[in-house]
């Protein structure tokens, strides 16, 4: 079985490599490469998944990595409950995406290469769950980076989508920088990199030391997950293929952060105030975030900062220490996370690649599968019962609750009250109402076909019923019960509140019906013109529709005056200096070549001669020795 | 009785005049006879070495250099004989096709 | 098989299919001979599989001149990797030149027995023999495509130039002898623990080292090489570049570490400079060159320098080093020569940078093939070549040889020029005129596969196989 479980990111490298060397040939035939490739490892997962259930964990060596005197470090797969829910996570959601690019992506030039970089995505993202150590990790950490930028910018011809890309790629490097510096401080700190060791000697930290590693390493999960103030990024994001966001941007890729600060727990518990720091920037950009969902006129830009707001709550999660509930906010978010984006992808398809929700509305009787499977996961996402996103974001807030943090608890009350306003005023504007696209656009509006249908039904089901493994009992959720082996159960150390479980559940309840009312009022109770939903009308809702000017001030305060000074060094010092240092050197030792190949005459005797002088010499050093 | 020390100074001067007869001729064959010289005073030299040690060995090898050497006459002249086809002409100097 | 015979299993497996593929050569049909070539093969795998077979004993043949160890059985595999390569690519390169004789293969396997044997040569007369043999089959060769007039100067050159570094080898063995009282290598060594300054033992040693010098091409013992790389065979290039390679540095490496282990500080003194030597003309000159064999001629000359880096940097990391490098070096080297070898334009060989203009268009795979093994040969990871380099300059720092690791690197980095000047060629330029063309042959491409598969498991994984090659070199340093 240790071996097997490497066939998990097997298949998809393989899927990877063969359209990606044969591309060409296999050209619009690539998913019967990728999607076999994923279906194989979504069935493994499922299998390693069940050894596990039965309460099997182990670790399979595959081969000793780098060996540099006392540095060594094995590439090892460890299994345990938490990366075996990530496996299935991450494969499942990963395999219904791959189905559902099938006819989105149908057509497009780049297929087969699209594929390929799908299976590759998927193969870092499997690795980076099964590492048993850091550096695995980190390796995966920034293939996984290198992948969404390829993803992103995968329309490379069309300028925004490069420029996403890059901004993505250099918006992660900040937060990776963090990251390789967390890793490296820690194995000067411990002399080790795997977990089991690292875990088991976090005590030989002393606090200080382990709050800069754990911060380190949270910046590169603030960076990978989008948390303020590395959360610009995602956004742009969403220049990608639709599929992409929703398998990158949203399922899978952004919940890495929430992963590792997870599966480092011991270390972030040792700091004490790192647990702190990650409890407060989740719930900020929680709220932060779902404010700015409000104003947005994109659909995809409404989604993607409904993920940032939603990883948020994910980090108040493992921030205060219900470690449990924020991974299982993490898998139910994939599911329904997911479901939208496809959803919306679905929508954008039916209208030509129309984004706008200004020019939506009315389509619901032309599009029932998918407005009601959209409804569904908007239903997740706001946290109606019983759909599983109501029982993982209520189990977070209870456990803030519980543990006397009544501010945090108070910021994802409003955060929970927003999200219902702007996820169901994405509903009311594009599936209800009358329509407000153009004539033409209006006569093709279609369903699209059962291979991108499927997903959402199966997506749909999943953010139903999965719910049902976080009903609260007296010793927490049975998914929390699971993980017990790697993440403690939560323990309540407050109880000062003065709200009981189920006071806290009905409160969650009123609030995110009261939020679906208000869209309602706001957005459907009336007609509206499209000039009429996107107009700034107030100074706080043009604060709110630039985005808090984050992205202006970060061009103010670090692009224009970085760009500045690049400028100055390229033209004054590498030009002038550094290039004519190297161009110098360059010249120097191709003139020296064009002389010393004269010395091959072609002629034996000198060949001859320089032998003789050869052994003369030899001789001669010995013998003067 | 000639001393030991004579045979290994004559096959010095030998292997000499073998190296510079390589370095200075340039008909191949001449040149290999010089290496075939220099090979014999090897030989010599092995001779007037197993003499010292009373071993009988050093003559054993000598039959292994001559042998080879013998192997080698048949390979060199097989090569000179092809270049000699194809050239009608049988000098080393010729051999610069190939150069820098 | 007898067991005083099996240690001598790889030899006896190889000079068998020898024989064998002697008669049949006598048999029809007359006009094709792709079978003595399987043949060949399967002899060859069957020596790798009797020496993995083997793998962990001792023994000795024919009164201890004839040793099994570890260290020779690596060098086995080497070897048979590196000539099973090549004779894949000859299978239908031969045909190709019109130049389908049967003794090519009968020569091919004559060379690898005396390649085996040097590395399990434990008398200095028997590596004589072995040097001797691998020569002269390897004149032959040179020369095969006897009627280009190219080919004849090749041969030529590389035979006189052979016969005289000979000639330097064997009057070495003769001084060592008159030193000695014995050829035995043990038996030399432990005469020379009690008198390592014997200056017919010195001479002696430099002597030997000149023809050493000779088969790796070690600067200034390496002028013949781009000559004769430029002039035979593109096959058999490859096969002296590799597998005579491999077979001078298991006599060199069995000499100097085990032998004259007493007189360390002297050659390792020597080293340094020739190792300085060759890899800085090997890599500048290299620059110079636009005719791909003669460029992959400097480049292995160079590569010759980075492995006597670990040669001085000796001990099991450096010695291992070099073993390793060599397999390393091999693939990448075997697989280069392999594509040129593929590669023809309007019936020449491609042999010529313009050749591969635009190559990335038309034929990616390839192209990303050739690149990947010049890659390798630059040292990028995750190349394999970038695992050889790492542990062959950790080597020399971990043994104080600072300088020579920073001038290796720096070699390193000019190297880069030259292989990468090619990858621009074949992904930024275009052709003009008769486009380039790959051959289509089956066997060709299986061997660039299998080097491409070294290549990259050399460089993902190399931690297993570099635990061989310090396992190996243990029976030198005891």
């Amino acid at each position: 079985m240790s071996k097997t479980v490497w066939l998990i990111p097997f298949f998809p490298l393989l899927g990877t490599l063969l359209n990606a060397l044969f591309g060409r040939w296999i050209g619009r035939h690539a998913h019967w490469i990728a999607v076999p490739a994923l279906g194989c490892s979504f069935l493994l997962s499922c299998a390693v998944f069940l050894k596990v259930w039965r309460g099997e964990t182990f670790t399979g060596d595959l081969f000793p990595w780098i060996q540099a005197g006392a540095f060594t470090t094995a590439v090892t797969a460890l299994v345990d409950p938490l990366s075996a829910v990530m496996l299935v996570a991450v494969t499942g959601v990963g395999f219904l995406i791959h189905l559902y690019s099938v006819g989105y992506m149908h057509g497009d030039s780049g297929y087969a290469r699209y594929f390929a970089y799908l299976n590759l995505f998927v193969f870092s993202m499997v690795m980076l769950v099964l590492a048993g150590n850091f550096l695995v990790l980190y390796v995966f950490w920034e293939a996984v980076g290198l992948c969404s930028y390829l993803l992103i910018g995968f329309w490379y011809t069309r300028r925004s989508a490069a420029d996403a890309g890059k901004k993505a790629f250099i918006v992660n490097r900040v937060g990776d920088t963090g990251f390789a510096l967390g890793v490296m401080y820690l194995w000067v700190a411990l002399g080790t990199l795997d977990y089991g060791a690292v875990f088991s000697r976090v005590g030989a930290l002393s606090p200080a030391t382990a709050t800069v590693i754990a911060l380190l390493l949270f910046l590169g999960a603030c960076g990978k997950s989008a948390q303020l103030p590395l959360h610009v990024w995602l956004p742009d994001a969403m220049e990608g293929p639709t599929p992409v966001s929703a398998l990158i941007h949203a399922a899978t890729m952004v919940t890495a952060g929430v992963y590792m600060v997870a599966r480092s727990h011991a270390l972030f518990e040792r700091s004490g105030v790192a647990l702190d720091v990650v409890a407060w920037v989740g719930g900020i950009t929680a709220l932060f975030a779902a404010t700015i969902g409000l104003a947005q006129t994109d659909i995809k830009r409404v989604l993607a900062y409904s993920t940032i707001s939603q990883l948020g709550y994910m980090f108040v999660g493992v921030g205060v220490g219900a470690y449990a509930a924020g991974i299982f906010h993490l898998i139910t978010h994939a599911f329904f996370k997911a479901l939208l984006f496809l959803g919306a992808g679905s929508v954008i398809h039916a209208l030509g690649g129309e984004q706008d929700l200004r020019k939506m509305g009315g389509l619901a009787p032309r599009m029932i599968p998918t407005t009601v499977t959209f409804l569904v996961g908007a239903a997740g996402l706001a946290g109606l019962p019983p759909f599983a996103g109501f029982f993982s974001k209520d189990e977070i807030l209870a456990s803030a609750y519980h543990r006397d943090q009544f501010w945090l608890w108070g910021l994802l009350l409003v955060g929970a009250f927003l999200t219902a306003v702007y996820i169901f005023r994405v509903v009311f504007l594009a599936f209800f109402g009358g329509p407000r696209m153009s004539k033409q656009i209006a006569q093709h509006v279609h369903e699209s076909p059962l291979v991108m249908t499927f997903p959402l039904g199966a997506l749909a089901l999943l953010t139903a019923v999965a719910g049902v493994v976080g009903i609260p009992s007296a010793q927490g959720t049975a998914f929390a019960r699971f993980l017990s082996p790697v993440l403690p159960l939560a323990e309540e150390t407050g109880g000062h509140g003065a709200l009981s479980a189920y006071a806290l559940l009905i409160l969650s309840v009123i609030v995110a019906v009261a939020g679906v009312l208000l869209a309602w009022l706001l957005y459907s109770s009336r007609p509206l013109s499209a000039e009429a939903i996107g107009r700034p009308r107030t100074w706080l809702h043009a604060l709110v529709f630039n985005k808090y000017y984050v992205d202006e001030l970060y061009g103010v305060l670090f692009v224009r005056p970085l760009l500045r000074i690049a400028g100055f060094c390229a033209s004054a010092f590498d030009l002038g200096f550094v290039d004519g240092i190297v161009n110098g050197v360059g010249r120097l030792v191709v003139g020296w070549a064009g002389s010393m190949r004269r010395l091959q005459t072609g002629y034996v005797m000198n060949y001859a001669l320089a032998t003789l002088l050869g052994a003369v010499a030899i001789v001669g050093f010995f013998l003067s020795r | 009785m000639v001393p030991e020390t004579y045979y290994t100074m004559l096959s010095a001067i030998l292997f000499s005049i073998g190296v510079v007869g390589v370095l200075v001729r340039r008909n191949p064959l001449v040149i290999f006879m010089s290496i075939e010289l220099m090979l014999n005073a090897a030989n010599l030299a092995l001779v007037a070495f197993g003499a010292r040690f009373g071993a009988a060995d050093a003559q054993v090898l000598v039959f292994f250099v001559m042998t080879v050497a013998a192997a080698e006459v048949a390979v060199g002249l097989a090569i000179i004989v092809a270049i000699f086809r194809l050239r009608r002409r049988l000098s080393v100097d010729d051999l610069s096709l190939m150069r820098w | 098989m007898d067991a005083a015979l099996l240690p001598l299993a790889p030899l006896v497996v190889v000079a068998g299919t020898t024989v064998v593929l002697i008669l049949l050569d006598l048999l029809p049909p007359r006009t094709s001979k792709v079978h003595l070539g399987v043949v060949a093969l399967v002899g060859i795998v069957a020596t790798l599989v009797s020496a993995l077979f083997l793998w962990g004993r001792a023994g000795r043949a024919f009164s201890g001149v004839v040793v099994l160890d570890n260290f020779a059985l690596f060098f086995d595999v080497v070897i048979c990797y590196a000539v099973a390569l090549v004779l894949l690519l000859s299978l239908d390169y031969l045909r190709r030149n019109g130049m389908e004789r049967g003794e090519y293969y009968i020569l091919v396997l004559f060379a690898t027995l005396g390649m085996l044997l040097m590395a399990h040569a434990a008398d200095l007369i028997v590596i004589f023999l072995a040097l001797e043999l691998m020569s002269l089959s390897l004149y032959v060769l040179a020369g095969f495509f006897q009627a280009r007039l190219t080919a004849a100067e090749s041969a030529m050159k590389y035979f006189l130039l052979g016969a005289f570094a000979t000639g330097f080898f064997v009057y070495g063995i003769a001084l060592i002898y008159g030193a000695a009282g014995t050829t035995a290598l043990d038996r030399v060594g432990a005469a020379l623990g009690s008198a390592t300054r014997d200056p017919l033992l010195l001479i002696g040693l430099g002597l030997l080292l000149v023809g050493f010098g000779f088969k790796i091409s070690s600067v200034p013992f390496h002028m013949w090489a781009p000559d004769v790389y430029e002039g035979a065979p593109t096959s058999v290039a490859a096969l002296i570049a590799t597998g005579s390679k491999a077979a001078g540095f298991a006599g060199l490496l069995r000499v100097l570490l085990s032998t004259f282990r007493g007189a360390q500080p002297d050659w390792t003194a020597l080293l340094w400079v020739l190792a300085v030597l060759t890899m800085t003309v090997g890599n500048v000159v290299a620059i110079a060159q636009s005719n791909l064999k003669r460029m992959l001629a400097y480049s292995s000359i160079a590569h010759v320098g980075y492995m006597l880096v670990g040669v001085v940097a000796g001990g099991p990391l450096g010695a291992g080093g070099v073993l390793f490098y060599l397999l390393v070096y091999s693939f990448a080297t075997a697989g280069a020569f392999g594509v040129i070898l593929l590669l023809e334009r309007g019936r020449q060989e491609a042999v010529n940078q313009d050749d591969y203009g635009g190559l990335a268009a038309r034929h990616p795979v390839l192209a990303l093939t050739l690149a990947l093994f010049l890659l390798s040969l630059i040292g990028m990871p995750p190349t394999a070549g970038f695992a050889g380099k790492f542990y062959l300059f950790g080597a020399a720092v971990r043994s104080g040889y600072i300088w020579l690791a920073v001038i290796a690197v720096l070699n390193s980095a000019v190297a880069a020029y030259y292989y990468l000047r090619v990858i621009v060629y074949m992904y930024m330029r275009d052709q003009e005129g008769v486009p380039t063309e790959p051959a289509p042959s089956f066997a060709g491409r299986l061997a660039l596969g299998i080097a491409l598969w070294g290549v990259f498991q050399l460089g993902l994984m190399p931690a297993p196989v570099l635990d061989l090659a310090q396992a190996a070199v243990a029976p030198l340093l005891r």
